[in-house]
């Protein structure tokens, strides 16, 4: 931005101007506010540092100081594939409805209404994720059963679908479809940032050849904002793999490793298990529980870190 | 880049002419069309639910009771939630304490002194931080506290130091965007008024971008207000009124919700009309907030231009 430069150009003049020494104000002002922006990161490695010093004790120990008698990545192993699994249906069930949503919103919607139509999607985020819970253990889950029954009765050869249905809708399947709702949102959000500033010749220039609405979108508006969409999926995805509530809510957990999405026995995910466990939990436990904690960390911050840096090399462009 | 772009339009030129006939093409469009609408309309489907059912659900469990008395003894119906309330407003005040300054000071270096790699980092790493799961968050300030004061701790202010590890990003995302768009030519007439930067910033920038500043603080308060993972592991479970944040376990409105639903004791459905209860003021709280938020907003952007 050269706006900002002539404005720092202009405070070192003055700076220069008087007596060539930054003023007193100045200097503290400055310093504060270096200090925030170090004290920022120093939180987030903070973060990481005092998770692997209470996670430590736990990766350490032996089997059978452990919760279960498992050593510490015997113990892991199934929750990161809940996680891993949960979040992958939640992105698989959303990114295709945000992107259908923002297009909607930036290129379908009446212009006067798209603004508040971005509105209603958005306030989808704000929404807590207790209240998904409760909504999807009462609502969704229950309303989800003779789906469920039907999946396993006609799709039931698929391993996915094989059952035996859940009764009660506390399911992997319904578990990861109220993650999609919550991680739509972002996934439009940043689609709709996106599709919005597909230029205008491209698109003009497509209907001038005689492309209709559904050609122009697929050639001109699609490919523009491809690379947004890969980074907010990576974004939604990252927002799955640690959300809490709504999965320690809904599903019912056996501790199964299992791809079957309709059953009653689940395996949990690490962000469920530590809200369902670290209350009553002492000693190595705690532990433990800790260092699966700086485990999903260590997964979120790489998907978000993946996300972000696609997002900065297309702003750079 | 606008090339590259350009080229799919060019290179399938030929075939959009040539491929399909014409009714062909429109079907296309129109059923290409309807499934976009179509899709949206699914995806408000569990906004409109979710609205509707919770507050079905949730005035069935709001009397005065609710708002004015704690839980302590409580077996089966009565009891309310006050505790709940005071500690939900505390722990989110200590919060919000810790980050506003943080964050909006670090949004002015931002904007304002920032060059550099630090400011390369920050701008990266305050992204990435947004991401941080909220029970993330909690353990870290779980074990933060545990490392000083002993395990097994629970302390309103450790949920409020969870809280803000995911509130300041917020702040700093939202104070940043607004004071891009205060008009340079301000701060240029400082200066060539003689005024030192600091008093620039302090005396034109920040009046100037104050509404857009309540803004984002009101967004990143309704982002949290509702958090209940974080502070499951950091300030307990606990029946009655505490407003003291660093004494004691302290209850908020989404653990109260959470765990009238989780022990709901003998008398269900009682429990379960609280957590719906405590849901129902929860979101109209965040609307609340989020409403607000977006006039607030909207006074500022007219305001400036």
């Amino acid at each position: 931005m050269p706006q900002v430069d002539t404005t720092t150009n202009a405070g070192q003049l003055l700076a220069a101007a008087s007596g060539g020494r930054r003023r007193l104000g100045d200097r503290v002002f400055s310093r504060t506010a270096v200090v925030a922006a170090v004290t920022i990161l120093a939180l987030l490695a903070g973060v990481a540092v005092f998770l692997a010093s209470e996670g430590l004790p736990a990766l350490t120990a032996s089997a059978s100081e452990l919760p279960e008698g498992k050593t510490f990545l015997d113990y892991v192993a199934p929750l990161a594939f809940g996680t891993v699994l949960a979040a992958a249906i939640a992105a698989i069930v959303a990114v295709p409805l945000a992107v259908a949503a923002a297009l909607f919103i930036t290129h379908i919607a009446p212009p006067r209404i798209a603004s508040t139509l971005g509105y209603l999607v958005d306030l989808l985020a704000a929404i807590p994720s207790i209240i998904y819970g409760l909504w999807g253990i009462f609502v969704l889950g229950p309303a989800a059963v003779p789906v469920l029954k039907w999946l396993e009765e006609k799709l039931g050869w698929i391993p996915i679908f094989e059952g035996p249905a859940s009764v009660t809708g506390r399911t992997m399947l319904v578990a990861g479809l109220v993650l999609a709702v919550m991680i739509l949102p972002i996934v439009s959000a940043i689609a709709r940032e996106a599709f919005v500033q597909t230029p205008r010749k491209l698109e003009e220039g497509a209907q001038a050849l005689g492309a209709t609405r559904w050609e122009t979108i697929r050639m001109t508006v699609l490919p523009f904002g491809k690379s947004s969409v890969i980074s907010g999926a990576m974004l939604g995805l990252g927002r799955a793999l640690g959300e809490t509530m709504a999965v320690t809510i809904i599903l019912s957990v056996s501790g199964a490793v299992s791809f079957n999405l309709i059953s009653q026995a689940n395996p949990s995910t690490i962000a469920a298990n530590i809200a369902l466990n670290f209350p009553e939990s002492s000693g190595l436990a705690i532990n433990a529980l800790i260092a699966t904690g700086l485990v999903l960390f260590a997964i979120t911050l790489v998907t978000n870190m993946g996300a972000r840096a696609i997002i900065a090399r297309q702003n750079h462009e | 880049m606008e090339s590259a772009a350009q080229s799919p339009v060019l290179a399938r030129r030929s075939s959009l002419l040539e491929g399909g006939t014409d009714w062909r093409r429109r079907a296309v469009n129109r059923l290409m069309t309807v499934l976009i609408a179509g899709a949206f309309a699914l995806a408000m489907i569990p906004l409109i639910s979710l609205v509707y059912e919770v507050t079905k659900r949730g005035i069935p469990g709001l009397s005065l009771e609710f708002f004015t008395s704690d839980a302590r003894g409580v077996v089966g119906e009565g009891g309310g939630a006050a505790h709940a309330i005071v500690g939900t407003l505390v722990i989110t005040l200590v919060a919000s304490v810790i980050s506003v300054p943080i964050g909006i000071m670090a949004a002015i270096y931002l904007n304002e002194y920032g060059k550099g790699r630090l400011r390369q980092a920050l701008t990266f790493f305050v992204d990435v931080m947004t991401g941080i799961p909220s029970i993330v968050a909690g353990l870290f300030a779980y074990a933060l506290f545990e490392l000083f004061l002993g395990p097994g701790i629970r302390l309103g202010v450790m949920g409020s130091v969870a809280l803000s590890v995911l509130m300041t990003p917020i702040v700093i995302r939202s104070a940043e965007e607004v004071l891009k768009i205060v008009p340079n030519h301000l701060r240029e007439a400082a200066y060539a008024l003689g005024t030192p930067k600091w008093k620039t910033i302090v005396k034109v920038v920040l009046p100037t971008a104050f509404a857009g500043l309540i803004t984002g603080v009101m967004i990143a308060i309704a982002r949290i207000v509702g958090e209940t993972a974080p502070l499951l592991v950091t300030t307990g479970v606990v029946d009655s009124m505490n407003s003291d944040p660093f004494n004691g376990r302290m209850q908020n409105l989404a653990v109260y919700a959470y765990n009238e639903y989780r022990s709901p004791g003998v008398f269900k459905q009682a429990a379960y009309d609280k957590a719906w209860a405590a849901a129902l003021t929860l979101i109209a709280i965040v609307m609340l907030l989020n409403v607000a938020a977006r006039l607030v907003y909207r006074h500022y952007r007219t305001e400036i231009r």
